[in-house]
């Protein structure tokens, strides 16, 4: 295979050489750091005076975390290492949980993350030959405007659409005969659902791509997602805090995302204890922004559970790979005492060939228990009029779940449609249990 | 002869049967015979309309989930014993029903119903070979 690359030497560096240059990078942040008032203290606290104090790349560990809980303190201004004078775009967080988390960008951090997109989408196989349908939401989310840009860097043409309108979005793909699109996967399928309302086929598009992020997903969704539409997925991984998409992307292979090692340290650590765990064992994923002057983070705590792989790519990138995001650290729930993760719920369910692409997992008290529901909506075509058959398809899927979550929820069976759409990041849970 | 069914999937939401009457209501679709297959979380609703492509079509394209099931719709003498005398037939001729329900009719002295079997064919013969008669699509559509 003719792997492409759009920066073959620092994708290539050796080990050595490309710990060489982060070391550098990390220094340079640290200098940058130490002009807001917030990394001063920490890194103060550290022993952190100045950038000739970071010896080694162990010394980070030296450097205590930053947490989401940091950036909301410091709203609006106490991260920010330049005058504002040279910033030349903000982006926030949704806010959907808090105040919102600001991110600043002067002029250089962007054209840095615009490379790292660039880089990104060449890894796929993508090239300027390409049309990019931009699904995700412009505005204050990194994820339209980032990947626009990256987008265009490698000359694609872009079809800035933005999220939501899938009878637009479809007949834009007909009408321009979209080969890339970029989404995220909960909307992807729903897109998917309405192709038959559409009139349309997966046969008369020309879509070959997916780049698909910013909401957690299993594999099988990925499998799903190429099934039903015959292309490629790729996952990408990103997170407004260290930019925005373009920290991780997965490369021709599809076999997990290639981490752009000089521009971010990753480390994974045990979210109970804080400290790093080997490579192939699952934690807490920690990333150090080693690209952005006007706003500097480092050591930041995702709340993304994943693991890194060691193991050399057949792409022959240097740089390591991190799985799929398996959970969140803040998602996790609790049912009973039992610890769920609702990536766990997914894996499942969408193994399922009678279960369309839509479900919603909720959870509420009866009495003095925990109570987990688990709705799916129906695949229609599979559907033959048997009330008995859509019982044992019901006590399959509850069977399936209790194999892996140990516990056994209700399951529900809905109509396709019926269960709310997002045209964003998916809502899939509803925890409306009394908060106390 | 057989005639066709259509069954929609309902899930367990106030309004659902009403949405799909309404619907079929305002298209003219007369239901002919109805039966509701409920479980605690969903139902199947189960019908025989007189226009059964266009009623089909329509549910479709408002989006609910239905399909069609071959049925045999008999005609039973409307008197006491009238339905175990056919019964008494299925059973010493080996036909095994999987469910049935009554079916609407006016001006007859026949009770009508409709029978899902396990192998329609079979019943068909041993209905034939009894005098018993069934129902066609073409009567169905002018009920």
């Amino acid at each position: 295979m003719d792997i492409p690359f759009w920066n073959r030497e620092i994708e290539t560096l050796d080990r050595a050489s490309l710990e060489k240059v982060q070391l550098e990078r990390l220094r340079q942040m640290v200098s940058w750091a130490l002009k807001t008032p917030f990394y001063g203290r920490k890194l103060a606290s550290a022993g952190i005076g100045s950038p000739e104090d970071v010896k080694s790349l162990r010394d980070l560990e030296r450097i205590p975390f930053t947490v989401k809980d940091d950036l909301r303190r410091g709203f609006p201004r106490g991260l920010l290492a330049v005058e504002m004078s040279e910033v030349v775009r903000i982006h926030s967080s949704s806010g959907t949980t808090g105040i919102p988390t600001v991110i600043y960008f002067a002029r250089d951090d962007l054209d840095r993350w615009t490379d790292l997109l660039a880089r990104s989408i060449t890894a796929t196989g993508a090239s300027s030959r390409d049309i990019l349908q931009n699904m995700m939401t412009y505005g204050l989310f990194t994820g339209g405007l980032g990947l626009h840009y990256g987008a265009e860097r490698v000359g694609m043409t872009v079809i800035p659409i933005g999220g939501g309108n899938t009878k637009r979005q479809i007949q834009t793909m007909k009408d321009f005969q979209t080969t890339v699109l970029h989404v995220t996967p909960s909307y992807l399928l729903h897109i998917h659902s309405q192709f038959e309302n559409e009139g349309v086929r997966p046969g008369d598009l020309a879509v070959k791509r997916a780049f698909i992020g910013a909401e957690p997903h299993s594999e099988n969704t990925r499998r799903k997602i190429e099934d039903l539409l015959g292309i490629q997925a790729f996952n990408s991984y990103g997170l407004s805090e260290l930019n925005g998409p373009g920290v991780a992307f997965e490369c021709v292979h599809r076999k997990d995302m290639h981490v752009w090692e000089d521009a971010y340290l990753i480390e994974i650590i045990d979210p109970k204890t804080g400290q790093n765990v080997e490579d192939g064992q699952e934690g807490e994923v920690v990333l150090t922004n080693l690209v952005r002057r006007a706003m500097p983070i480092l050591r930041y705590r995702t709340r993304d559970l994943a693991f890194v792989h060691p193991e050399p790519c057949e792409c022959g990138r240097t740089h390591r790979r991190l799985s799929r995001i398996l959970g969140r650290t803040d998602d996790m729930l609790i049912i009973n005492g039992v610890n769920v993760f609702p990536s766990q719920i997914e894996e499942r369910i969408m193994k399922v060939p009678e279960v369309a692409t839509n479900y919603l997992i909720h959870v509420d008290k009866k009495g003095a228990l925990d109570r987990l529901t688990v709705k799916v909506e129906i695949y229609p075509k599979l559907f033959l009029g048997e009330a008995a058959r859509l019982e044992a398809l019901r006590a399959r899927i509850r069977e399936e779940l209790r194999s892996s979550i140990v516990i056994s929820p209700n399951v529900e069976l809905h109509e396709p449609g019926s269960l709310p759409v997002s045209e964003g990041k998916a809502k899939r849970v509803v925890d409306e249990r009394p908060k106390d | 002869m057989k005639i066709t069914q259509i069954s929609v999937f309902l899930e367990n939401r106030k309004g659902r049967l009403y949405d799909v009457c309404t619907l079929l209501g305002d298209h003219g679709v007369n239901i002919r015979a109805l039966t509701i297959a409920e479980t605690e979380s969903f139902g199947v609703l189960r019908i025989v309309v007189d226009k059964c492509d266009a009623a089909v079509k329509l549910l479709r394209d408002n989006g609910f989930v239905a399909n069609f099931t071959d049925v045999v719709a008999v005609e039973v003498p409307d008197r006491p014993g009238g339905l175990a005398a056919v019964l008494k037939v299925f059973a010493e001729n080996d036909v095994n029903v999987e469910y049935m329900y009554g079916f609407v009719e006016k001006h007859s002295d026949k009770a009508l119903l409709v029978f899902r079997f396990e192998d329609a064919e079979a019943a068909q013969q041993v209905l034939a070979r009894h005098s018993i008669s069934i129902i066609t699509s073409k009567e169905i559509e002018g009920l």
